[in-house]
């Protein structure tokens, strides 16, 4: 079906991008505010998933040449990872360590912290995972 | 490690590397490798003789499993002896017989070769270990090995038959047995024979309720191994074997595994009555049972199968009536009948043996062994037809053989028992002697059909399907020893009273030697007469048995046919139960699964009275709730009348988005959030599935009602709700939530209690949840993109 879908396109492009944001301010503000990284995941697959039906795969793929596999392996990885630092520091698995007060450039005052990391490995995992999931479903005829 | 613990071991040793020197030997016949061993076992035994004829009984332990008492400890005593020197003496003569029965060319003999060693070592361990355990899995090994015996032959339906059915009882014994061994274990604390008589001897175990049940347990143990009525029948299925391990299994060790065991523990259980009566009844029946229907056999095996079953049985009642021997110590009346039985055991073995070779000689030269068929051969087999005369003559007890002696003490110890003033012998213990008298009538028929029946009478080589001939002289020489064995022990019982059979008779009993002297001649005793009425009335019979044994159409084979229908009958039974409750289909098993669950439970909660309810403890409700319940359940309840699965699903969206607006309501935003989004996701799906479905299923009326099904629910629904409101009421302490609310920020620097919670106190579930998804999300990638031949095997 190739009717053209201008409006839908065009709204796409701004929409997205306004997702994508959203996703990321969700996914960052988890730790103080609701969100995390799973809502954040969902919305960011959730914007490729709007640009899937605004144009269609092959568009979508070139636009990200990823394969989502690797994205759901990479989030587990560092997750796991991110546990293994309490291993290295003699301390159990999965201890986190932050400092409240860093004074970074450009973005000034602000907290770091290593339940954020583990964060990012949940937010790839289920961006990874609905993108396979919507992906391969939909390629199959 | 002692030498009897080299003795045991060495034929299973041994066994390894028979398959070598089969392969790389192939010249000469593998038994001749094979007959040494035995052989040699054999003189190191009867150089043990002086020992054990002193009494002296040497205990050698071998550490094993030491933490549950099962050591491998062996003991050489009298009976022990007895039976180590049947097994490797007949044990030389049947591999010496199995050389020139079986063919080198035709056979498999590494294999038969492993099998027998297997059994001879294993038949070793059960009468030389002085442990339980160990005798027990000697036991076992006996009857697998013997099970690999009986289906040597394995192209033949009737040996995997006859292998399969001495298995399953066989082991069915074994198994009563080894829980036996267990509840005596239970009784006593220790698995040790030796222990365990002493110990009976210093406190009663009588009056322990688990006695008789061990005693039972045992008890079928051995009747099963020792085809005793009713399990008899398993015995003449098994000759389907080779002859050979008919002879050696079949008469002469493994049959007698069953009479060792009751003449081990009788020192345990002959303090009981109903042991003397449960040992003797069932002898006497077995007695008077193999020897009736041995005369029906037309297959010479079979005869002396039957005939074998009635010999065991007489072993084992004279064992049972010597059980009363433990009430009268030092009077000799009282032990004559243990005497008989240990004596008897090793005549039996004599001549049975040698039966069993003269049948496999006929069938081995003739090509059948079908009496009707069968004549004459007395001119052309003279040697063989001389050694079936004295073997059958002295099963039959007559003199000057070895069973005339023993059947003498049989008939001398059944009327002893007159004389005894204890569990009512004297009034129905009469009864004995008479069926033994019988019983021996009909033993005078078979063994004259046996000799007669085969070699007089016309020759008539017609009938047969090879020309028969004397058989070759390496087949001979067992039958000549065993029957030489016979004439000896009959002239000269006294070589074996004093050195093997009166140690063995006080290792039955314990304590002091026992004088035994075996006379032919013993005056005008009742026991002579009673001898000489089973010649003349066995005479009779047998002149005049064509017209009594028709009689045998009346006795159907009730006993194989019960057999039958346990096996065949129970598993057709039993595939159709399975069949009616596996219908394999998943509505079913989910009645089951909720009926059990709504079962168990609703009976748990009535049984402990568990259901409360606490009304004090509930929160106020709000409009919001009361209208979004409203939503929720309008929702949930159009989905069970909706008509088209389209309606469904989207009241399933309905619901899931209520279900996120009860959690704003009651604020949790992150669950709300997610809800959202999973619920949106989940739809979608649930339209590509519906979307996907062939043409005419989609447009389906609505769920078909099922009254079982609305039942079930209904149940699960109020069972479900009775818990949950029973364990709101019993809150028993309060919520650990204090601490994430303190230390939310304290000490994991975050805010959001519901992600910190998720992230950092409890991070190692959301670990393993992110890996559910990782592998659903490869799950359906593999499903979708593998389709590997997939439609090719359905083109197949």
């Amino acid at each position: 079906m190739k009717i053209n879908n201008l409006v839908l396109q065009t709204v796409t492009k701004i929409i997205v991008f306004l997702i994508f944001l959203y996703s990321v301010d969700l996914f960052f503000a988890g730790h103080y505010t609701p969100g995390g990284g799973f809502v954040g995941g969902l919305m960011t697959s959730g914007a490729i998933v709007l640009l899937l039906l605004a144009y269609d795969l092959k568009t979508v793929r070139k636009i990200f040449p990823v394969n989502f596999i690797y994205v759901t392996a990479l989030g587990l990885f560092i997750s796991f990872s991110t546990g293994m630092i309490g291993i290295f520091a003699d301390k159990p698995f999965l201890t986190h360590f932050f400092h409240k007060h860093v004074h970074l450039p450009i973005i000034g005052e602000t907290s770091l912290h290593t339940a954020a990391l583990f964060d990012l490995g949940v937010f790839l995992v289920v961006v990874g995972v609905t993108m396979t999931i919507i992906q391969t479903i939909g390629e199959d005829d | 490690m002692s030498i009897l613990h080299w003795v045991v071991l060495a034929p299973f040793l041994y066994a390894i590397i028979i398959p070598i020197l089969f392969t790389y030997m192939k010249r000469v016949h593998t038994g001749w490798f094979i007959l040494p061993l035995p052989f040699l076992l054999f003189i190191y035994f009867c150089s043990k003789i002086p020992t054990t004829s002193q009494l002296q009984t040497d205990v050698f332990t071998l550490t094993w499993i030491p933490s549950i008492g099962i050591d491998f400890s062996l003991m050489l005593d009298g009976l022990g002896m007895l039976f180590s020197l049947l097994i490797t003496g007949i044990g030389t003569l049947v591999i010496l017989y199995s050389i020139f029965y079986l063919d080198k060319a035709k056979e498999k003999l590494n294999q038969f070769y492993v099998y027998l060693l297997l059994f001879m070592g294993a038949m070793l361990g059960i009468v030389l270990s002085d442990n339980l355990i160990v005798l027990y899995m000697f036991w076992e090994i006996t009857s697998i090995s013997s099970f690999l015996l009986i289906g040597f032959w394995n192209n033949r339906r009737n040996s995997r038959n006859g292998a399969i059915k001495s298995m399953v009882i066989t082991v069915f014994g074994g198994l009563s047995l080894l829980a036996g061994i267990i509840l005596l274990y239970l009784m006593t604390g220790t698995f040790q024979i030796s222990e365990i008589i002493a110990s009976v001897q210093q406190n009663s175990i009588m009056t322990d309720p688990l006695f008789i049940l061990a005693m039972i347990c045992v008890l079928l143990g051995a009747f099963t191994k020792s085809a005793q009525f009713p399990f008899h029948i398993w015995l003449p299925d098994a000759m389907e074997a080779p002859t050979p391990v008919s002879a050696y299994l079949h008469s002469a060790t493994m049959v007698k595994a069953g009479i060792y065991l009751v003449a081990r523990l009788s020192p345990v259980f002959a303090v009981s009555g109903y042991w003397l009566w449960l040992v003797s009844i069932v002898g006497i029946v077995t007695l008077i049972y193999g020897s009736f229907f041995a005369i029906k056999q037309t297959d010479l095996k079979g005869i002396l199968a039957y005939s074998t079953i009635s010999q065991l049985g007489m072993i084992m009642s004279l064992l049972g009536i010597g059980a009363a021997g433990v009430h009268y110590e030092s009077e000799t009346t009282y032990y004559i009948a243990t005497a008989a039985a240990v004596f008897h055991l090793l005549n039996h073995a004599t001549f049975k043996g040698s039966l069993f070779m003269v049948v496999g000689i006929i069938d081995h030269e003739t090509g059948t062994r079908d009496i009707r068929r069968l004549s004459g051969l007395m001119q052309v087999m003279p040697i063989t037809f001389t050694i079936s005369i004295i073997g059958a003559f002295s099963m039959a007890g007559l003199p000057p053989f070895n069973g005339f002696l023993s059947k003498e003490m049989f008939f001398a110890s059944m009327l002893n028992i007159l004389e005894f003033n204890l569990f009512n012998m004297q009034t129905w213990g009469l009864l004995l002697p008479i069926i033994a008298w019988i019983g021996s009538i009909f033993t005078f028929v078979y063994s004259m059909i046996l000799v007669f029946k085969p070699f007089a009478g016309a020759f008539k080589p017609e009938k047969l399907a090879t020309k028969p001939h004397e058989a070759p002289i390496g087949m001979l020489i067992s039958p000549i020893i065993l029957v030489s064995l016979v004439i000896v022990i009959g002239l000269f019982p006294d070589l074996v009273a004093n050195t093997i059979l009166s140690p063995a008779i006080s290792s039955i009993y314990g304590g002091g030697s026992y004088d035994l002297h075996i006379y032919h001649w013993h005056g005008f005793q009742p026991e002579l007469f009673m001898t000489i009425g089973v010649i003349l009335a066995g005479i009779l019979l047998y002149k005049t048995r064509e017209k009594w044994t028709t009689i045998y159409r009346v006795f159907p084979t009730i006993l194989n046919r019960l057999y039958d229908i346990l096996r065949f009958k129970t598993e057709g039974s039993f595939n159709s139960l399975t069949n009616r409750y596996m219908v394999g289909s998943l509505r079913t098993y989910l009645i089951y699964i909720f009926s059990f669950f709504v079962f168990i439970l609703l009976l748990t909660m009535i049984l402990k009275d568990g259901f409360t309810s606490d009304l004090s403890n509930l929160a106020p409700i709000g409009a919001y709730e009361i209208g979004l319940s409203f939503v929720l359940i309008i929702a949930t309840i159009s989905i069970l009348f909706a008509k088209s699965r389209l309606t469904s699903i989207i009241l399933l969206g309905a619901v899931g988005y209520t279900v996120s607006l009860f959690y704003v309501v009651f604020r949790a935003p992150d669950l709300a959030l997610t809800q959202l989004v999973i619920e949106t996701v989940s739809v979608a799906l649930f339209l590509l599935c519906f979307y996907h479905l062939p043409k005419n299923a989609r447009k389906k009326e609505s769920i078909p009602f099922k009254l079982s099904n609305a039942i079930v629910s209904i149940l699960v629904g109020l069972v479900v709700m009775l818990i949950a409101i029973s364990s709101y009421s019993n809150k028993l302490f309060g919520s650990i939530a204090e601490f994430y609310v303190e230390n939310t920020y304290k000490k994991a620097a975050g805010e959001n209690m519901v992600n910190v919670i998720l992230v950092d106190f409890r991070g190692f579930d959301t670990l393993f949840e992110i890996a559910v998804l990782a592998i659903a999300s490869i799950g359906i990638f593999t499903m979708i993109k593998l389709r590997m031949g997939g439609k090719k095997s359905e083109n197949k």
